[in-house]
């Protein structure tokens, strides 16, 4: 049994229906990748599992449904979620936006232990630990927006186009912190990405979707040689 | 001259009460956008409610305790019942909700208590006292220590705690604050049970002052108002300042200027309030609406 399996999965918006029944699993452990145009449906496919769109289907995270249930409850069973466009709060300090990461927390724990951790990836948040999280620039905020999702201390992470609007050095950086957090401490990551290429080099396995349903999935080595995939996401 | 600073006091004192109302309406304002215009209302259900208990034997302290209690339930609850279901949606619809409610409880204390007036026991004990040489009384005094007392407590909440945090994200920024787990819609609901609560003991610190009837709130919420618009209606500190201002304002005109005397003082408040919109609609302390380009 997969970590989070999801079957059948079917959402929308009004009248109009996004997600046509798609299914995939990520293992404990693993980075999965799910990849595809523009409107695809993919932050939708996010928003299910993070509980923000009320789909239909199965959603199933460590063999519990939690299909239908709250944003609040999902995240208090260890699910972050660095949405597309960061969503800091901009007129909170990087220390406050950081402490509201740890809220829904089950595991009290010790909360400085886990800033501590979160300063070591990201050094420059705390320089910038007393500053209002709107001056930082694009990149901090990105990193703000992961080291607020690790302070859940979370299971799972979800990562909505963490790249976009990025410098390629400050994704580079990124990655690199992503890498370290997946092998220092085993965590599972879902990342949707439009920049195929950067993603495949990071991920175990992909989906890649179209308009709402999963056109081509396996393990990253494949996806990346699949002829259809080539033309159509990497361009060669 | 003493008359003068004597007279500057007395204002401070009832500004306090007035500050704590206008705290009261920044606190609805900053959480969820909303001028409450039943603020007033539900202050004054909330002084009757503390009143029926001193009715019944209770002693005058026990009483205002169980009254916060109670106003902040309510406050939770009204947020829950009528808010929620029109939240986020027009300036227009929401104004009219909180009017509808201003209405329902006004008729709702009327049909409960009646429309006679009523005598409402000290809280505060009014015995004269001189503080730097000017006279004044205890109450005076003590109005100030409660409201600045309320303004620590709610900073402390705000500022020193998890769920303070949370409402203060809740309200900045509801779609993060849901995407890092907290329940938007219970801290909105707290921030309604908050100033309720800070309303309540606003009533019934007033209301010995005048008499407890279903219309005790009604001139007060005005000076509330021109408080809240003078400080900034986004501005805590500016609701304490600007009920201080108001307060003075108030006497100074009522005592000094021949043609405004007792009668005519509530138009203070009013030529404040227009005054402001038209100089500074932000307010003193306020930040001002910042349209992207």
């Amino acid at each position: 049994m997969a970590f989070l399996e999801v079957e059948d999965l079917h959402a929308g918006y009004g009248p109009v229906e996004v997600l046509h029944g798609i299914s995939f699993e990520v293992e404990e452990g693993q980075t999965v990748a799910l990849l595809g145009a523009n409107g695809a449906g993919k932050t939708t496919t996010l928003r299910c599992i993070h509980g923000m769109v009320k789909p239909r289907g199965r959603v199933a995270l460590g063999g519990e449904e939690i299909c239908g249930r709250g944003t609040d409850k999902i995240v208090a069973m260890g699910v972050a979620h660095v949405p597309e466009g960061r969503g800091t709060f901009p007129t909170l300090s990087v220390d406050e936006n950081l402490r509201l990461g740890a809220y829904a927390r089950k595991n009290g724990g010790n909360l400085e232990s886990t800033m501590r951790r979160v300063f070591d990836l990201f050094p420059r948040l705390e320089e910038r630990r007393t500053q209002q999280a709107g001056t930082l620039s694009g990149g901090e905020q990105q990193m703000l927006a992961i080291g607020r999702a690790l302070m859940l201390k979370p299971r799972l992470m979800l990562l909505d186009e963490p790249s976009l609007g990025l410098a390629p050095v400050v994704t580079r950086e990124m990655f690199g912190a992503l890498r370290r957090i997946r092998d220092e401490e085993g965590l599972t990551m879902f990342v949707v990405e439009q920049n195929a290429n950067l993603v495949l080099e990071f991920a175990h396995a992909a989906y890649v979707m179209e308009t709402g349903t999963i056109a081509l999935s396996g393990d990253a080595e494949s996806v990346k040689n699949d002829e259809n995939m080539r033309k159509a996401y990497l361009g060669y | 001259m003493e008359r003068f600073l004597e007279t500057i006091i007395d204002g401070i004192a009832v500004g306090s009460i007035y500050g704590a109302l206008a705290l009261a309406l920044v606190l609805i304002y900053r959480s969820t956008g909303i001028v409450n215009f039943a603020q007033g209302e539900m202050a004054m259900f909330a002084t009757f409610i503390a009143w029926a208990l001193t009715e019944a034997g209770i002693p005058i302290g026990l009483a205002v305790l169980i009254t916060i209690a109670f106003a902040l339930v309510a406050g939770m609850i009204i947020e829950r019942v009528l808010i929620r279901p029109v939240e986020g949606g027009q300036e227009l619809t929401l104004v009219v909700v909180t009017l509808g409610l201003f209405i329902f409880i006004n008729g709702m204390a009327t049909w409960i208590w009646g429309p006679q007036n009523r005598g409402f026991p000290r809280l505060l004990p009014n015995d004269r006292i001189s503080v730097l040489g000017l006279d004044t009384t205890w109450e005076a005094v003590l109005l100030v220590v409660v409201l600045l007392g309320v303004a620590g407590v709610l900073f402390l909440i705000f500022n020193k705690t998890k769920i303070g945090l949370a409402m203060r994200a809740a309200a900045a920024n509801p779609d993060a604050s849901r995407i890092v787990g907290v329940p938007v819609g219970r801290m909105l609901m707290l921030g309604w049970g908050l100033a309720a609560a800070v309303g309540a003991i606003a009533g019934v610190l007033i209301a010995p002052r005048l008499f407890l009837d279903v219309n005790l709130m009604g001139a007060v919420m005005i000076y509330a108002f021109a408080s809240a618009t003078l400080g900034g209606f986004d501005s805590a500190f500016g609701a304490i300042v600007g009920g201080w201002i108001i307060g003075i304002a108030e006497a100074i005109a009522g005592g000094y200027i021949d043609f405004i005397g007792q009668d005519l003082k509530i138009l203070v408040p009013l030529i404040i309030i227009l005054t402001v919109l038209l100089v500074r609609p932000q307010g003193l302390f306020g930040s001002p609406a910042v349209a992207r380009v």
